[in-house]
C-alpha cells in the first residue's frame, strides 16, 4: 500500500513539475506586426496568464504587472523554426528504412545552449526533427523554447500536432541501398518502401478495427492483432492524425510522394528542404501541400545543384504555404535574416517575408491556432526588435514565450549553460560556415562509416 | 541615353524602368565608354559623391566626380536614386575550386600531402564555374581562392570574377597558405580526444619547423649560387621549398588560418620568430588577444561572421562583435566568408559585423579598400578613384540590405551579364508554362 502512495505520488510530481511557467506582461507603444492583420503602431500588448489578452492603445497597467517599454522598437510574433535539431541527443536511428517506433521526443535535452542561443535569435518554437537517413523516419517534436529547465516535458509543447520525419533521394539510397545493401537503392526503391508501408498500415489497421468491433460483441473469443509501434504510426498518417514531413530536393521524387499520398488519402503533408520545389510549385498548390525551405542552400550535393534562391518567392507567388527553417544550430539564430533574403530574390513584401518565419510554419506543425501572429488568445510568444526584423542591422531585445522573457539583451551574460559538463576538457571548437554539413545525416554518417569498416574486415 | 534592359520577370523590370536603371543585354558582356550620370557614388576613399559622375574607359575608372562632362561617344547610363560602391572583396573562399562540395571529384582545393605550397589555387580555378556568376549578382567581384587541408596546402589566388581563363581573371595577389596547427575541435564532428588533439598538433607544429630549417637551407644554397652569378648551376627541384623561398626571404604575404586565442598567441610568436610577414586568417578569438595581435602588429581576415561562437560559455554574438572588437583595438580587418557556393553572402557577413560594433563605414571597408590594402592591390581595386580598375556595382541602396537590388556589376570596365543560373531558373519557373494542365 505504502508502495502504491510513493508511485501515486511520484507521478503527480512529475506531472505537476511537467507544469511550464506563464507570466502576465504590458508590452507598451511598440511598432507591432501582427504578421496577419498589418501593421500597429505606438500599441500595447496585454499578457494574461501566458495568453496575448488585449491588443491596443493606451492599455492601463494592472496592478503589479511588469511593463516593458517597446517604444521605437519592433514587435513580433515569436519565430517559429519548422525544422531544426537542437536539444536532442540523438536524430538518425539509421538502423532501418523504416522506424515510425521511434520518436524525438524521447531524446530532448534540455541543458544544449543552442536552446539559449535560439532564443538570442527571436526564435521561440521549433519543430526538433528526426534525421533523414531512412524513408520513413522517426516521429518528431514540436518544442518551446522554454530554457532553464531540467525536464524536457517542459519543453513539449503541449497540444501540437504529432508529426513524422520522411526523406526521399540521395539519403535513404546512400544510407540503406549502399550502405546495408537493402532497398532503398533509387528513387524507384524509396518509392515502393511507402506504398508498402502504406498497405501494411492499412491491413494492420483493418484487423484492429475488426477486432475493436467484434470485440464489443461479448461473445467474441477471438485474440486481438500484434500490436507494431511501427505501423500503428504510420495508421496514424493515414487517418490524418500524424503530419508527413518529408526531406525532399528533386521535382520528380516530390511528384511521386505526392502521388502515393493521394492513392492512401493523405493530405497533410510538408516539403522540408523542397529545393526544387519551385519547378512543381502549381502540383504542390493544387494538393495543398506545403514547403519549408532554405532562405539560399545549394550546391553542397548533386541533388541541390539546380536550385534557386528564389524558391520562396516562386513557391509563395504560386500559392504555397512556405517557411523558411535552419536545420542548423547556426541559421536558427538569424531566421529573420534569413526571410529578408526573400526580398532580394523575389522582392516579397514585408508581411510575405515575415510570414515565412511565422505563421507559415505554424500552419506546417498545426499549431497556427494558437502561435505564428500577434492576435488576442494566442499563446503569448513574442520576439522584440531593435530596427526592423528584415532590416540587417536589427538585433533582439527580448524574447518571451508564455508571458515569460526567456531572454533580455540587458540581462544577458557571458555563460548561459545551465550544465557544465566536466569530462569536457577542450573547450574550444571551430565551427567554420556550418552549411556544408548536412545535419539531417548527423549520426546516419557514423553509421554508415561503421558499415563501410565492418564491410572491409 | 541609350537603355538596355535585361529579360527580368515583369515586376523585376518595372522596378528596374521606376529606377531608371539598365543592365547588360544578354549573356555576354560589354565594354566600351561609359558615363554613370546622377548616382550616389560611395568612394570610399574619399567620401560620398551626391549626384555624381563615372567615366569608364579602357577598363579604367577615367573620371569620378560631379559636374564631370561626358566624353563623345560614350554610352550614357542614368543612374538617378542608385548608389555606385565598389566591389566587395572576399578575403577567404573556396569560389572556382568547388562546384559541389560533397562530391570529391567537383573539388580541387586539396591535393594529397601536407606540405604541398607549390599547389596553385589559380590553375586549377574554374572560369565556368555556376557558382561564379551567381556570387559576383551579389556585388563580389573579387574574391581569394584558396586551397586547404593539410598544413601547407598551397597558393592561394586573387580573381576577379568575371573572364575566361584564371590569367583573364586574376587580380594580382598570390600567397602560400599555412594552416596552423589548431588545438581546438574542428568541428560538431570531431571526437577527439585532448591528447589525439594536442598529439596532432604538436606533430604538425614539428613538421612546419623542420619544413622552415629545410627552406633556410635552401635559401643559403640559392643566394649563394645567386652571388657566384655561375650560369650552368642549377638547385635540384625542390618545388615545395622554391614555393616558400619569397615568403621565408619577406618578400612575400603569408595567409596563416588560425582561430583558437592560444593558437593565434602561438602563431604570432612563430611568424615573430621567422619574420615572416603574415595576414592571419579566421582569426574566430580574435578579440581574446587583441593586444597581442596589435603589438604584432598582423592584419587580419576574420570571418565567417556568420558562424558559432567557439565556446559554449561565450555570448551568442562573439562571432558578430569580433571584427568590430578587433577594430576598435586598432587592428586591421577585412572579412571572409569562408564559402564557395555562397560567398554571395558576404555583404551579410559585412552587415552583421556592422550592426555588432563595426559600424557601416568601416564594415564597408573592411570588403573593400583595407582588402585591396591587406593583398596589395589598392592602387587597382577597393575604391572608386580615377586610374583604378572599373570595378563597382550599382544598386538601389544599401548592399548589406537584404531588401536592396544589385542593378548592374560592372568587372575591369565590363558591363557583367546580370544573370546567373539561378535568375533564369526564376524568369522559367515563376510562371511556370504549361502551368497544371497541358
Amino acid at each position: 500500500m505504502n508502495k502504491l502512495l510513493i508511485i501515486i505520488f511520484i507521478f503527480c510530481a512529475g506531472w505537476a513539475g511537467a507544469q511550464h511557467r506563464t507570466g502576465d506582461l504590458l508590452i507598451k507603444n511598440g511598432h507591432i506586426l501582427t504578421v496577419t492583420k498589418g501593421d500597429l503602431e505606438d500599441t500595447d500588448i496585454l499578457i494574461r496568464d501566458g495568453k496575448i489578452s488585449r491588443i491596443g492603445k493606451n492599455i492601463s497597467a494592472p496592478a503589479g504587472i511588469r511593463v516593458v517599454d517597446a517604444k521605437g522598437l519592433f514587435v513580433m510574433p515569436g519565430i517559429i523554426d519548422a525544422h531544426s535539431h537542437i536539444a536532442l541527443d540523438a536524430i538518425n536511428e539509421a538502423t532501418s528504412p523504416i522506424t515510425s517506433e521511434v520518436f524525438t521526443g524521447n531524446a530532448i535535452n534540455p541543458f544544449d545552449l543552442s536552446i539559449y542561443r535560439a532564443l538570442a535569435g527571436g526564435v521561440t518554437i521549433s519543430h526538433a526533427m528526426h534525421g533523414s537517413a531512412n524513408a520513413i523516419g522517426g516521429e518528431c517534436e514540436t518544442i518551446k523554447h522554454r530554457y532553464g529547465t531540467f525536464n524536457p516535458e517542459i519543453l513539449k509543447m503541449e497540444g501540437a500536432p504529432r508529426t513524422i520525419k520522411f526523406a526521399l533521394g540521395e539519403n535513404p539510397t546512400r544510407v540503406h541501398g549502399e550502405g546495408n545493401k537493402i532497398v532503398p537503392k533509387t528513387r524507384m526503391g524509396v518509392e515502393a518502401v511507402f506504398r508498402r508501408a502504406f498497405s501494411e498500415a492499412q491491413e494492420y489497421k483493418a484487423a484492429w478495427d475488426a477486432y475493436n468491433l467484434s470485440k464489443k460483441n461479448k461473445r467474441f473469443r477471438g485474440k486481438a492483432p500484434e500490436y507494431s509501434r511501427r505501423l500503428e504510426t504510420i495508421a496514424g498518417i493515414l487517418t490524418g492524425e500524424v503530419i508527413i514531413h518529408c526531406h525532399s530536393y528533386r521535382a520528380d521524387e516530390i511528384l511521386m510522394l505526392m502521388e502515393v499520398c493521394k492513392d492512401y488519402g493523405i493530405k497533410n503533408i510538408v516539403f522540408q528542404h523542397v529545393n526544387e520545389g519551385f519547378k512543381v510549385a502549381p502540383e504542390l498548390a493544387a494538393f495543398g501541400a506545403s514547403a519549408s525551405i532554405f532562405s539560399d542552400w545549394w550546391a553542397y550535393k548533386f541533388e541541390v545543384y539546380y536550385s534557386t534562391a528564389y524558391n520562396a518567392a516562386i513557391l509563395t507567388k504560386n500559392g504555397v504555404n512556405t517557411s523558411i527553417n535552419s536545420d542548423s544550430w547556426e541559421l536558427i539564430r538569424h531566421l529573420y535574416h534569413e526571410a529578408g533574403k526573400s526580398q532580394k530574390y523575389g522582392q516579397l513584401n514585408d508581411d510575405e517575408a515575415l510570414a515565412l518565419i511565422t505563421i507559415n510554419p505554424a500552419k506546417q506543425l498545426g499549431i497556427d491556432s494558437r502561435t505564428g501572429s500577434i492576435e488576442a488568445g494566442k499563446d503569448a510568444d513574442i520576439v522584440i526588435f531593435k530596427d526592423h526584423p528584415l532590416s540587417i542591422y536589427a538585433v533582439p531585445q527580448m524574447t518571451i514565450i508564455d508571458g515569460v522573457v526567456y531572454f533580455d539583451i540587458n540581462d544577458d551574460h557571458d555563460d548561459q549553460r545551465i550544465y557544465v559538463d566536466p569530462s569536457e576538457v577542450v573547450d574550444v571548437t571551430i565551427h567554420g560556415t556550418g552549411t556544408h554539413h548536412e545535419n539531417c545525416m548527423i549520426d546516419a554518417e557514423e553509421f554508415l562509416l561503421n558499415v563501410r569498416i565492418s564491410g572491409m574486415k | 541615353m541609350i537603355k538596355i534592359f535585361c529579360l527580368r520577370c515583369s515586376f523585376l523590370m518595372v522596378a528596374l524602368l521606376i529606377a531608371g536603371m539598365v543592365c547588360a543585354q544578354g549573356s555576354k558582356g560589354k565594354t566600351g565608354l561609359f558615363a554613370f550620370t546622377n548616382a550616389k557614388i560611395y568612394t570610399v576613399t574619399n567620401g560620398v559623391i551626391e549626384g555624381g559622375t563615372l567615366i569608364v574607359k579602357d577598363g579604367k575608372i577615367e573620371a569620378v566626380g560631379s559636374g564631370i562632362a561626358i566624353p563623345e561617344g560614350a554610352e550614357v547610363i542614368e543612374c538617378a536614386g542608385q548608389h555606385i560602391y565598389p566591389g566587395m572583396i572576399d578575403g577567404g573562399t573556396k569560389l572556382g575550386l568547388s562546384e559541389i562540395s560533397s562530391i570529391a571529384r567537383t573539388t580541387d582545393f586539396s591535393e594529397i600531402g601536407d606540405v604541398v605550397p607549390q599547389m596553385k589555387a589559380l590553375t586549377a580555378v574554374n572560369p565556368n564555374s555556376v557558382l561564379i556568376p551567381v556570387t559576383r549578382l551579389s556585388g563580389v567581384t573579387t574574391v581569394i581562392a584558396i586551397p586547404s587541408g593539410g598544413l601547407l596546402p598551397g597558393t592561394a589566388a586573387l580573381i576577379n570574377l568575371y573572364g575566361y581563363s584564371p590569367k583573364q581573371m586574376f587580380a594580382g595577389f598570390e600567397a602560400v597558405v599555412l594552416e596552423f596547427p589548431s588545438t581546438g575541435r574542428r568541428g560538431r564532428w570531431d571526437r577527439r580526444s585532448e591528447e589525439e588533439i594536442k598529439s596532432a598538433s604538436d606533430k604538425a607544429l614539428k613538421q612546419l619547423d623542420d619544413t622552415w630549417k629545410k627552406v633556410a637551407e635552401y635559401h643559403k644554397v640559392d643566394s649563394a649560387i645567386t652571388a657566384q652569378k655561375v650560369k650552368d648551376q642549377k638547385l635540384d627541384f625542390y618545388p615545395e621549398l622554391e614555393a616558400l623561398l619569397p615568403a621565408y626571404r619577406g618578400e612575400a604575404k603569408i595567409m596563416v588560418e588560425v582561430n583558437r586565442a592560444e593558437d593565434i598567441r602561438k602563431a604570432i610568436e612563430w611568424v615573430t620568430e621567422n619574420n615572416v610577414k603574415a595576414i592571419f586568417t579566421g582569426v574566430l578569438e580574435g578579440w581574446r588577444v587583441t593586444e597581442e595581435l596589435v603589438a604584432a602588429n598582423i592584419p587580419v581576415i576574420a570571418g565567417p561572421v556568420l558562424t558559432l561562437p567557439a565556446r559554449e560559455y561565450d555570448r551568442y554574438d562573439r562571432p558578430y562583435a569580433n571584427p568590430g572588437l578587433m577594430h576598435e583595438a586598432g587592428i586591421k580587418v577585412a572579412l571572409k566568408t569562408t564559402e564557395a557556393e555562397n560567398v554571395r553572402n558576404l555583404p551579410y557577413h559585412a552587415g552583421f559585423a556592422a550592426t555588432y560594433g563595426l559600424g557601416k563605414e568601416e564594415a564597408l571597408k573592411s570588403v573593400t579598400i583595407t582588402a585591396a590594402e591587406i593583398f596589395g592591390v589598392s592602387d587597382r581595386l577597393g575604391s572608386i578613384e580615377p586610374g583604378k580598375e572599373a570595378t563597382f556595382f550599382v544598386s538601389d541602396g544599401d548592399p548589406f540590405e537584404t531588401k536592396t537590388q544589385i542593378n548592374q556589376v560592372v568587372i575591369g570596365g565590363w558591363l557583367v551579364p546580370m544573370e546567373s543560373r539561378q535568375t533564369r531558373l526564376y524568369d522559367e519557373f515563376l510562371e511556370r508554362a504549361p502551368g497544371l494542365d497541358k
